[in-house]
């Protein structure tokens, strides 16, 4: 490894003592340092990720399916057809309609839960702080295809746990998996679930910052809980809520797991995925379909998200 | 100014219906994976096991090779640990400290790639692993994620937070660069090697999307790919020994979330990522 074994100081490479002008040689071995330090990250970088990036967007335009990696000359560049046809595909506009609804939904409901969730641990509350915070934050940490696989089972139909509990208060629960109506909400309810813990803990940050004294002087006029809420808080959290809406956004519009482990994308494809989708064209092959499908998404993400900072950064 | 008292008890109340709603499907997944798949489909469920059985999990290490996976997770992260925590805090000293042509770009174009997601790349990352033979082999499953912007943004901040003069009077006393950064930097930089460290650790155990597509062969399945599969595949109506390899999958995370915790949450709540 490079960074055990530094190499004798080079001449000129001593400075005058007290800190005075070092010389040019001195710039430049600490040049060729920062090189030398930059390149193993930089040659990993370039093979495996801008590379990729950068390829991904060529074979998007081209028909390279599985069968080509032996034979890369029998490739054609056929434009944008592939982007035509992704768009022409009535799966893939489902798919993408199924990502929205992921999104606009789920999106919402993990920054209220982690907001009030954080909310009530900042002050709500005196003792037992620490336990709730880690209770809470468990789910984040864990794989989501171990959790999509415990959670199939909690929203089996005759014998799974929520529908269970929920006999217990005279409710009949649905077939949750099985019915296209309730498939995707049970997806969010388990990404909620599975998600508020990092937006809890970000918010419970940025709560800090939200002078005391405010809220107090507000206490003081009358204003109630709700209304230091909505005037005091949120107001001074917008920053925070951005980020959080921001990489929650990011996450949510790839949801690829919950799907593949829980519904296989059904049932009526009800809650097959842009990501998914993706891979299953993968899978058959297609793979200038499925690069052009990717950087589709890419498009998406990019938007989804400049959007996000137009609507939350701009004042009232 | 806490609630009133009444308010307060109120709002343990909510919490503590929260907390085992939230806590309830790890319980029920660990006692879960000690009964038989004939409890497990009764109607109305047991909580607790009437007939405990380690059936599932001498099942799961013995006619399922789930020690096997389970080695294959733990050296894939390792290896991605390992590279992010070296490769990223050498490029962090490198942009933090010294100056060097290039630099500005060097970071615009790493930090522009941190949002770019996981799927744009791999297609022709499966190519590229594929001409070079790398398909269903261990590094095929690591190399692509020896490095990180995100690890590299997290060291540059943290060494920019470090005095300079500590870089100045290595110079004086006639350390070269390298030195400097393996001796001085380095040993400073626990509480940013950590969190980097853990971060990583957990998000390569728990990937699945590229180890689903490299990992063809059980022989390189990593554990989620290989509760994936099962549980989509032929094993999907053995409950008890899905629940047991859940348990497998997420119990020692959750040990090693328990004795870390703190570094855990403040990692989280600086860097904002998880």
């Amino acid at each position: 490894m490079t960074a055990t074994t530094a190499p004798p100081a080079p001449p000129g490479e001593t400075t005058a003592p007290g800190g005075g002008k070092r010389t040019r040689a001195a710039a430049r071995a600490e040049g060729r340092a920062a090189w030398i330090l930059a390149l193993p990250f930089c040659l990993l970088f370039l093979v495996f990720t801008l590379w990729p990036v950068v390829q991904s967007l060529f074979m998007s335009f081209t028909d390279t399916r599985s069968r080509d990696l032996r034979t890369p000359f029998n490739v054609n560049v056929i434009g944008l057809e592939n982007y035509t046809r992704a768009f022409a595909d009535p799966v893939f506009r489902q798919a993408m309609a199924n990502t929205a609804y992921f999104v606009l939904v789920g999106v919402p409901l993990t920054l209220t839960v982690a907001l009030a969730a954080a909310v009530a641990l900042n002050r709500g509350i005196s003792k037992l702080r620490g336990v709730f915070r880690l209770g809470f934050y468990t789910p984040v940490i864990t794989s989501i295809v171990a959790v999509a696989v415990v959670w199939r089972f909690l929203l089996e139909t005759d014998y799974g746990l929520i529908n269970t509990a929920l006999a217990w208060v005279g409710i009949d629960g649905p077939n949750w998996l099985g019915d296209p109506n309730w498939s995707m909400p049970s997806l969010i309810m388990m990404a909620t679930w599975r998600n508020f813990g990092t937006g809890m803990i970000i918010f419970l940050a940025g709560l800090q910052s939200v002078p005391w004294h405010l809220h107090e002087a507000a206490a003081i006029d009358g204003a109630s809980a709700w209304q230091r809420f909505r005037h005091i808080t949120l107001p001074m959290m917008r920053p925070t809520i951005l980020f959080v809406s921001v990489t929650t956004g990011i996450g949510y519009l790839q949801f690829f797991e919950e799907p593949y482990v829980m519904t296989s994308g059904g049932p009526l494809n009800s809650t097959i995925s842009m990501s998914m989708y993706t891979y299953n064209q993968f899978g058959f092959g297609n793979y200038g379909f499925a690069a052009s499908l990717s950087y589709i998404i890419f498009v998406i993400v990019a938007v989804v998200t400049a959007i996000q900072f137009r609507l939350l950064r701009e004042n009232d | 100014m806490l609630g009133s008292r009444k308010q307060q008890y109120w709002l343990y109340g909510v919490l503590a219906v929260a907390l085992v709603a939230v806590i309830a499907p790890f319980v029920w997944m660990v006692l879960g994976s000690f009964k038989t798949t004939g409890e497990l489909r009764q109607s109305p469920p047991t909580w607790w096991p009437e007939t405990a059985t380690l059936d599932n999990y001498t099942q799961l290490f013995a006619r399922l090779d789930f020690g096997g996976y389970f080695t294959n997770s733990i050296v894939v992260a390792t290896a991605v640990t390992a590279g992010n925590l070296v490769f990223c805090s050498m490029l962090g000293y490198a942009l933090a400290m010294l100056d060097f042509r290039g630099k500005r770009a060097l970071f615009v174009v790493v930090m522009t790639t941190l949002m770019i997601p996981g799927v744009v790349t791999f297609v022709p990352l499966f190519v590229l692993v594929a001409n070079a033979g790398l398909v269903d082999t261990l590094p095929g499953l690591f190399l692509p994620f020896l490095v990180s912007p995100f690890g590299v943004f997290l060291m540059r901040q943290f060494i920019l937070g470090l005095p300079r003069d500590l870089v100045d009077a290595g110079r004086v006393d006639g350390a070269g660069e390298l030195r400097i950064y393996w001796r001085i930097i380095l040993p400073l930089c626990g509480p940013a090697l950590a969190t980097l460290g853990i971060l990583t650790f957990l998000g390569s155990w728990n990937n699945f999307l590229w180890p689903l597509v490299v990992a063809q062969t059980e022989q390189s399945y990593t554990l989620p790919v290989a509760l994936a599969l099962y549980s989509t595949g032929q094993n999907s109506t053995q409950y008890g020994l899905l629940l047991a390899g859940a348990t497998v999958v997420v119990l020692p995370v959750l040990v090693v979330f328990m004795i870390f915790q703190r570094r855990f949450i403040e990692g989280i709540a600086t860097t904002g990522i998880k």
